[in-house]
């Protein structure tokens, strides 16, 4: 093996733990984050007890989940049930593969970029490989052998698969402005100005769609409590319970990564360092879903699927033609 | 180290075909389709067609799959009830077609229809311009006629899938 493929393996070794360990890291804080900051918001404490204001709260309970009963029902179909859990994370951590956090910086005479691949179909590959979440819920739900289950799992990918295509299309008045799909790209093509004030019809649309795709309130009808139990999870247990608890923060983690990508200017900022800037614009992005949940009750379900395709899918096509329109005017 | 990933994935999506055809429950049938499919995503990658192969994912299992699913996973049809088969005098002629078609095949595969001249865009040429931008370039000038037929026969489908959808109202 020569040298330049050896050093460009440990290289991205070193990304793909780094940022590994950074998105679990962020689904712990943000499981605390969520009941520290509903609580407040309900003038209530939250978890105080486990640690400094609760903060070893999510860690207690990662162990508490580890060392429960773990209950497979007997007339479940086994290979698909243990399954499931494991295609509803893996997908969602694998798209933070292309998504830059930085600016590329250098050691030891190598050029480093804070991303872990930037490859020209970048934002496709993260609506490909995000798409096969679906997969995790709908096999989840079939596998259980419950009714509850399987009304949760058949609503949750009807409304991912609806909402799916408004973010495709809410993106591409991004994607045509920039002329190119590539993450990096996109990221280079703000720095003087931010999408968010060039596309905000797009940013609305998206930001919608986003809260929609990830099964987030007031979109979270698959698991609606007082109609399904607990939707397509109300089998799991233990373990496998928690693995889709965490896809839903990683799902949330990847849709605000996105937004600052396309919309906030990715990394750029003045003064700070690159990566302090995304971590903050992702912070917030997270933040507003926090806030979203404490704010909004629940919509019906045909409130949901009516609002997708009559209002959100004619929207973005609009932003789309009127984002072309311009382009022509200004001879872009 | 290509031709050695070309030949696991191959496998593999033969392999899950396989299995897709002699699985006797639907729901495992239509979860082998989607494993097959993104084999052959991983293949378009190979030929350096990267947005073919993301459109394949985004498209075939992303989207059509799941409705297959859906559909089957609500009619629940019952494995054990459809042992019998429903159209036995299919056996023989279906078994001398395929075997037609597998001749034919080969034929074709031995034939040099497949191996024309190098044509105008080289994997060169592709890298330089971009695999999208080409696509989308060529999508609107060269290919605009057979473009705009597919645009307007899938319109036509849709509103054929409505009205037989909506016939009662």
């Amino acid at each position: 093996m020569d040298k330049e493929l050896l050093i460009f393996l440990i290289i991205a070794s070193v990304k793909i733990f780094i940022v590994f360990n950074a998105v679990q890291l962020m689904i712990v804080s943000m499981i605390w984050l969520e009941r520290k900051v509903l609580a407040h918001m309900q003038v209530r404490l939250g978890p105080m007890r486990v640690g400094f204001h609760g903060l070893l709260q999510p860690i207690a309970d990662g162990i508490k989940l580890l060392f429960k009963e773990d209950i497979i029902p007997e007339k479940a179909e086994k290979i698909l049930f243990v399954l499931a859990p494991v295609m509803a994370l893996v997908p969602a951590m694998c798209t933070f593969a292309v998504i830059p956090f930085g600016e590329a910086i250098n050691i030891f005479g190598y050029r480093i970029d804070m991303v872990i691949t930037d490859i020209n179909v970048g934002i496709l590959y993260i609506l490909a490989v995000s798409s096969m979440g679906i997969y995790g819920i709908v096999m989840a739900g079939w596998s259980s052998n419950n009714k509850y289950s399987l009304l949760g799992g058949i609503r949750s990918s009807a409304q991912m698969i609806s909402y799916e295509l408004t973010i495709g299309l809410s993106l591409i008045g991004v994607i045509m402005m920039t002329g190119s799909l590539s993450m990096v790209d996109i990221v280079n093509a703000q720095s003087k100005m931010w999408n968010f004030i060039l596309q905000p019809l797009g940013f609305l649309i998206y930001s919608i769609s986003a809260i929609a795709e990830v099964n987030r309130c007031p979109f979270d009808i698959p698991e609606a409590e007082t109609e399904l139990v607990a939707g397509y999870h109300t089998e799991y247990s233990s373990m496998k319970f928690s693995m889709f608890f965490m896809a839903e923060y990683a799902n949330m983690i990847t849709v605000s990564a996105i937004a600052v990508t396309f919309f906030f200017g990715g990394w750029h900022g003045p003064f700070l360092p690159g990566v302090v800037w995304f971590m903050l614009k992702l912070s917030f992005c997270l933040f507003g879903f926090i806030w979203l949940r404490a704010t909004f009750p629940r919509l019906r379900y045909d409130q949901l699927m009516h609002m997708g395709w009559k209002f959100l899918l004619p929207l973005s096509l609009f932003n789309i033609l009127i984002t072309g329109l311009v382009m022509v005017i200004r001879g872009l | 180290m290509e031709p050695y990933l070309f030949y696991v994935m191959a496998a593999t999506s033969v392999v899950a075909s396989l299995y897709l055809i002699f699985e006797k429950n639907p729901v495992f049938c239509a979860l082998y389709m989607v494993f097959s499919f993104i084999n052959i995503a991983v293949l378009y990658v190979l030929l350096e067609a990267q947005f073919i192969a993301a459109v394949q994912v985004i498209v075939y299992t992303g989207a059509i799959m799941v409705l297959f699913l859906f559909v089957i996973m609500l009619l629940m049809v019952n494995v054990e009830q459809k042992q019998k088969d429903d159209l036995p005098f299919q056996r023989i002629p279906a078994m001398i077609l395929g075997f037609v078609l597998l001749v034919v095949m080969g034929l074709t595969i031995k034939s040099k229809i497949f191996q024309g001249k190098e044509g105008e865009y080289t994997s060169a040429k592709v890298e330089s311009i971009g695999h999208t931008q080409l696509i989308g370039k060529l999508l609107f000038t060269d290919y605009l006629l057979p473009f705009e037929m597919t645009s307007i026969l899938l319109f036509v489908a849709v509103i054929g899938a409505i009205i037989l959808a909506k016939r009662k109202v």
